[in-house]
């Protein structure tokens, strides 16, 4: 583990009221979701995830077949679909249709796809200025900081926070009512709306049969940034596609009760394509960027593959214990939580941060809530075996492979096993107090100092079980 | 766990040679030497009728992960595919296979139960113990919210992440002490130890107990 994600770690659990803010929000989302696929809300749950990750299955499985059929039926509405693999190419991509085009401000709705390419910051350093829309991202992007969660990218602040916030940067008088906040954003963007030369979206699906890129959220922003300005650019991960428009039917009913407990997001929008000859609104450009960005990597191996499944509910954030210790923040890129464990170190490589899989206590509480049935207790299990073989490869962490052989040698020769428990036993203090706080030098080694840092250990028992067992 | 079997009218062995299951090397990522552990217990017990774990997670390393491990080994394979059927948590086999949900236990106390993750969720074991505990004469269950939230324990993963897992534990103490329970019990020893050792450093004066020796009691 790097002494960066420590240190984050160690920082969040140290903030009481940041600890206080974060498990307060999670577990309500947590509860929403749960009362929204009850039985009495949806019957059908188990079924439907059932479908969803057959659907998806086979949608990535045949992901060539599907990103062709969309491509097709995108162009065929007059739009164009540009295949990007890395940041650098996306950036470059709008960058190139901005200068053509003369285009200085862009709207942007929340998108996960262009945080991870980071191209707000590429786009200001062309000179070019990129807004947030939505009301979460726009307070994020004056405060200067990445999304804490997939889907409420600022759940860590409170309404004092974004009142600060709102003073510095926007100039106006500390307001702390939450509707009055929402005002002073609202008069801010919808200037910017009316002004902007491009909008830039996300999509949560690719429609392959239709050409649809579906977009759904709660706050209106999407609508008007995929709608108002005359260039409409759409950036999604490839994994996106799905075959058919009535899919939908399935997707939809599990992602919004999945995220926030809704049965639906207030706006689902479907764009495909620019505006039409005789229509009133819709851009006169559309364009929809595909990025890999390493997602072709995880291809190869089936189980591993489900990864792309993900459609970015969030539930697995909100129902993990970790996630609802450390936050978003303290993961070591903008995908955080149970997914951005399996994601991240597949994406960047193992090596980005190696202590990331190993930061689960593989409970499978974010498997039971996936509502497209991702692995994800499975997939970190085989990445902490990658982490160990790229160890071994450039010779790291010898001490801890010598004392996992030792344990399986061990664990290997009963009489000697034993042995050593018996010499345990007569080194560890006796209990005649209950459980005890401290060890003798000779046993005070990092593991036992570590978990003696938070927690009392049994005292030595007078018989072991194996001498019970033989005097019965 | 041999006296409530034994009670019922199983005749209990301990093979002497076993040692472990091999799962913190698996959960650690030391593939190699979880096969050379988990090589070491199928030979121990594959000559045994019915295998009884007094813990969901070894029961489901065997039961969910053995066959993970020897994917390339059909041989083996197929010895731990007639394994894993005998292998049994001891909450179940009672309901389950000895078809008891009374074994005649009495303990006078106010309880409340913690669900081991890998039980509740690998496993699926939610309702046998709860069945068990409600026929313990003089016992009273009363659930802490939520009981299904993990401990924090995680193998290796406590003294890795030893703050963390602290602070998991000291969240789950807090839901057990509102109960008003004195004793908690669970199916693991090792979320017991992570739970019970949270306990003494806050100063508490709840216990843990394992569903074993509550069943024991007379």
């Amino acid at each position: 583990m790097s002494a960066e994600f420590d240190r984050k770690i160690h920082i969040t659990l140290e903030d009481a009221n940041l600890q206080l803010a974060v498990y307060t929000a999670t577990g309500r989302l947590k509860e929403k979701r749960i009362e929204a696929v009850g039985p009495e809300s949806l019957p059908d749950y188990q079924e439907l995830r059932t479908q969803a990750n057959a659907i998806k299955k086979h949608a990535i499985d045949n992901l060539d077949h599907y990103l062709e059929e969309f491509e097709r039926n995108v162009e065929a509405r007059g739009g164009k679909v540009v295949y990007c693999k890395d940041a650098t190419e996306v950036s470059d991509f709008v960058l190139s249709i901005a200068k053509e085009r003369g285009a200085r401000l862009i709207v942007k709705s929340k998108s996960m796809t262009t945080e991870e390419v980071d191209l707000n910051e590429r786009l200001e350093h062309h000179g070019l200025e990129s807004v947030e829309t939505d009301l979460g991202e726009y307070i994020l992007q004056l405060a200067h900081q990445k999304p804490y969660h997939i889907v409420a990218p600022a759940l860590h602040m409170t309404r004092y926070d974004v009142a600060e916030i709102f003073t510095q940067s926007l100039h106006v008088p500390n307001e702390t009512v939450p509707e009055k906040q929402t005002a002073i954003a609202r008069a801010v963007l919808r200037q910017k709306f009316l002004d902007a030369d491009m909008g830039i979206s996300g999509a949560n699906f690719l429609v392959a049969d239709s050409g649809a890129v579906v977009i759904v959220e709660n706050e209106g922003n999407a609508r008007l940034t995929t709608s108002a300005p005359k260039i409409h650019i759409t950036v999604a991960g490839i994994e996106k596609v799905i075959p058919r428009a009535q899919d939908l039917v399935t997707f939809l009913k599990l992602l919004a009760r999945s995220a926030t407990g809704q049965l639906l997001s207030v706006y689902t929008s479907f764009l495909s394509g620019p505006r039409r000859p005789g229509e009133l609104d819709g851009p006169e450009e559309f364009y929809v960027v595909l990025l890999d960005n390493g997602r072709t990597k995880l291809l190869p191996d089936r189980t591993r593959r489900q990864s792309l499944y993900c459609i970015r509910c969030g539930a697995c954030l909100n129902t993990c214990p970790v996630y609802r210790k450390i936050g978003g923040h303290s993961f070591p890129w903008v995908y955080s939580g149970p997914i951005g464990a399996i994601i991240t170190p597949q994406f960047m490589g193992v090596s980005h941060e190696p202590g990331l899989p190993f930061a689960s206590s593989l409970c499978g509480a974010c498997g039971e809530v996936c509502p497209v049935k991702i692995d994800i207790p499975r997939i970190l299990l085989e990445l902490r075996s990658d982490v160990k073989k790229s160890e071994a490869r450039e010779k790291q962490n010898r001490l801890e492979k010598l004392a996992f052989r030792a344990f399986a040698w061990l664990m290997t020769h009963p009489r000697i096993y034993e042995m050593a428990g018996r010499i345990g036993a007569s080194m560890a203090p006796a209990g005649d107090e209950g459980w005890v706080r401290n060890v003798p030098t000779a046993m005070n080694v990092a593991p036992v100092r570590a978990w003696l840092s938070q927690r009392d250990l049994p005292p030595s028992p007078a018989k072991s079980f194996r001498e019970m067992w033989r005097q019965r | 766990m041999a006296d409530v079997l034994e009670r019922l009218g199983y005749r209990v062995d301990f093979p002497e040679d076993q040692t472990c299951c091999g799962q913190p090397a698996f959960n650690s990522g030391y593939r190699a030497e979880a096969r050379t552990v988990a090589r070491h217990f199928i030979k121990t017990f594959e000559r045994c009728e019915r295998i009884v774990a007094p813990s969901g997670s070894c029961t489901a390393m065997v039961t969910h992960h053995f066959a993970e491990l020897f994917q390339k080994e059909p041989d083996t394979l197929a010895r731990i595919h007639d394994l894993e059927a005998r292998v049994w948590e001891f909450s179940t086999f009672l309901t389950e296979v000895a078809g008891v949900e009374d074994v005649g236990a009495r303990m006078e106390d106010v309880v409340t139960f913690h669900d081991g993750c890998h039980a509740l969720r690998e496993l699926g074991i939610a309702r046998a113990p709860r069945r068990l505990l409600a026929n313990v004469r003089g016992l009273e269950l009363r659930e802490m919210m939520p009981a299904e939230e993990c401990c924090g324990f995680g193998g290796t993963f406590s003294v890795k992440f030893a703050e963390l897992s602290g602070a998991m534990a000291r969240t789950k103490i807090e839901a057990i002490v509102k109960t008003g329970a004195n004793t908690v019990v669970s199916l693991d020893p090792s979320c017991l130890m992570q739970i019970q050792g949270a306990l003494s450093r806050a100063g508490s004066r709840v216990r843990t107990m394992h569903l074993a020796e509550v069943l024991a009691s007379r």
